[in-house]
């Protein structure tokens, strides 16, 4: 994921712009521009640190929201090797979650602001998660491509110039290329199964190629904060660049599960030695963003029910906690 | 009893018991109170699954009629499984997981040092193993019994009535039949565990300022294969794509 909420929010008034006459931010510039990793204490524009508040929590929010369509199949897992493959990937979402809402508090900001950001539907995640998952073979394909297109989006945020982000990428992209990995195997699993886990496989395929393509954000053209976020070092490789990446590596895939994308314009450019696919629908990918995508609401509610349902559990923690300081406090006063 | 089909039994009634209450823990994934939650109980889930695995895959070894783990967990009916009743009731709310996770717990670490000492070397090392996994377990649910019952009003309330609700599903894991009597001394008397469970529930059961009921009647019947309506709706979910694609591998 998830850069693509880099790329909404035209005018966006909540980043200020650069003073160009702050020897601060010059200063600043220039270790980015020498590679220098920033860190929290370190002075950095405001619109750096928002940008980059922003970001994370996004992509933090996204591992969480991404945790309910999976989930889905947990308990349908069909055999226990898939269903320990895929409580552990599960909880390595949850983990993700937790390191990238850690990068965040270093820039200033709490888990609970964030998390409230979250459920008051100020803050957007994925739009992948606004899809179901409907079959065993969505399992699949979320690993195979949704995970796949993550990585293609994270392995350059491990040289992002934040330290903290930076690093949390580094072991991000390696669980992710795990998953990913699983989430092929298991593709590979149907392909070569019956005819009716073929066409699992097939219309899971068919289901998720598209919104993943758009997982990585509107064309550069149509891109609002990439060359800020570019010369900030934050964003290093374009979304057109890293989408063709994707798509290159990800279309032989396909083709060795014997399985067809559902775009008719997809074809191999020897010139360039690039596949090319077919017009995105991005109106489809707005509408999503925007609230209208079919679990859009449902993912919502499921976050917003697990946090209201488990307020008298933290309440319980917090006052059990404070309890024991207390003690602690009296006991060693005596 | 035959000793292969009592240690058969036997097997099934550690690995189902795994195999259900960690499909029931793995039913919170993503709607637990907070993070650290949903990622500790998807570990409690992954470990039970793996335990149910093991136990499971010995199983069907013994038996002999080419069944594996996956064979007996996605191939039989309600009536043959063998888990602890309390395994499969309903999560309820976050203190009733808790309350029958550390039930549970307490009992397993018991059960698990015992049979580490199993002569059978095969049940010994899967008992090994999975010990140190239920001594987490017991840690964390624990930890979460004690925090719900000396935490708020309502957090009390609930853990008490958690307590009160699964009491009555404990005094199966202590009883004596003929699958035990036919392994004799290769593996833990279950009536001889009860005093360390009792020290465990007693410890926590005090620093959580929850009142411990007396000890009555006792839902019984899991171990022989009479199960609560709870476990069929449990197995219809659990094992609906093998059986709606039969001969199909995953």
């Amino acid at each position: 994921m998830y850069t693509q909420g880099l790329n909404v929010a035209d005018g966006d008034k909540s980043i200020p712009i650069e003073r160009r006459d702050d020897p601060r931010e010059a200063a600043f510039q220039r270790r980015v521009d020498a590679e220098e990793k920033i860190e929290p204490n370190d002075w950095m524009p405001e619109g750096y640190r928002k940008t980059l508040i922003r970001q994370i929590s996004q992509h933090a929010h996204s591992e969480i929201v991404g945790m309910l369509p999976e989930g889905n199949w947990i308990t349908r897992a069909p055999s226990l090797r898939r269903k320990m493959i895929l409580l552990a990937k599960v909880q390595d979402e949850g983990g993700h979650g937790l390191y990238l809402y850690s990068a965040a508090e270093t820039l200033g900001v709490s888990r609970a602001e964030l998390v409230d950001q979250l459920l008051s539907g100020k803050a957007k995640y994925s739009s992948i998660f606004n899809y179901p998952t409907l079959t065993w073979a969505d399992i699949g394909a979320i690993g195979w491509l949704v995970d796949g297109a993550a990585i293609m989006n994270q392995v350059p945020l491990c040289r992002c110039s934040y330290g903290p982000y930076a690093r949390a990428m580094v072991r991000v992209c390696r669980e992710e290329s795990f998953h990913q990995r699983q989430g092929y195997e298991l593709m590979l699993k149907l392909a070569q199964g019956t005819p009716e886990q073929k066409r699992m496989a097939q219309d899971a395929l068919n289901r998720w190629w598209w919104p993943s393509l758009m997982m990585f954000g509107p064309s550069d053209a149509a891109s609002i904060h990439s060359s800020r976020n570019m010369a900030w070092k934050i964003k290093r490789v374009s979304n057109d660049e890293l989408r063709q990446k994707f798509v290159d590596v990800t279309v032989p895939q396909g083709h060795f599960l014997g399985l067809t994308f559902p775009d008719p314009e997809l074809r191999f450019d020897a010139a360039t030695g690039h596949w090319v696919h077919g017009p995105i629908d991005w109106s489809e990918f707005e509408r999503v963003l925007a609230g209208d995508g079919p679990c859009n609401k449902e993912r919502l509610a499921a976050r917003r029910k697990a946090h209201a349902d488990g307020a008298w559990v933290r309440e319980a923690a917090a006052a059990h906690a404070a309890k024991r300081a207390a003690r602690a406090s009296r006991a060693a006063a005596e | 009893m035959e000793r292969a089909a009592a240690l058969f039994e036997y097997l099934l009634r550690h690995g189902d018991s795994c195999l259900i209450l960690g499909h029931r823990v793995a039913e919170w994934c993503g709607h637990a109170p907070e993070l650290e939650e949903d990622i500790a109980l998807a570990n409690i889930g992954l470990d039970l699954t793996g335990q149910a695995e093991q136990f499971l895959a010995y199983a069907g070894t013994l038996e002999g009629k080419g069944r594996d783990a996956d064979a007996l967990a996605y191939s039989r009916d309600a009536w043959d499984f063998r888990n602890a009743l309390l395994c499969e009731r309903p999560n309820g709310d976050f203190a009733h997981t808790m309350v029958r996770q550390f039930l549970f717990d307490a009992w397993q670490v018991e059960a698990f040092a015992g049979l580490a000492r199993a002569s059978d070397a095969r049940l010994a090392g899967i008992a090994a193993k999975a010990a140190k996994e239920a001594h987490y377990h017991l840690r964390h649910s624990g930890e979460w019994v004690v925090r719900l019952g000396d935490g708020t009003a309502e957090s009390h309330a609930r853990a008490q009535a958690a307590v009160d609700a699964l009491w009555e599903y404990t005094g199966e894991f202590f009883e004596t039949d003929a699958v035990v009597a036919a392994l004799g001394d290769s593996v833990p008397d279950p009536a001889a565990l009860k005093p360390a469970w009792n020290a465990t529930v007693d410890e926590v059961l005090r620093a959580a300022t929850l009142r411990r009921p007396k000890d009555g009647w006792t839902q019984t019947g899991g171990y022989a294969g009479r199960h609560s309506e709870a476990l069929g709706h449990l197995l219809a979910t659990m094992q609906f794509l093998p059986r709606a694609y039969p001969g199909a591998t995953w």
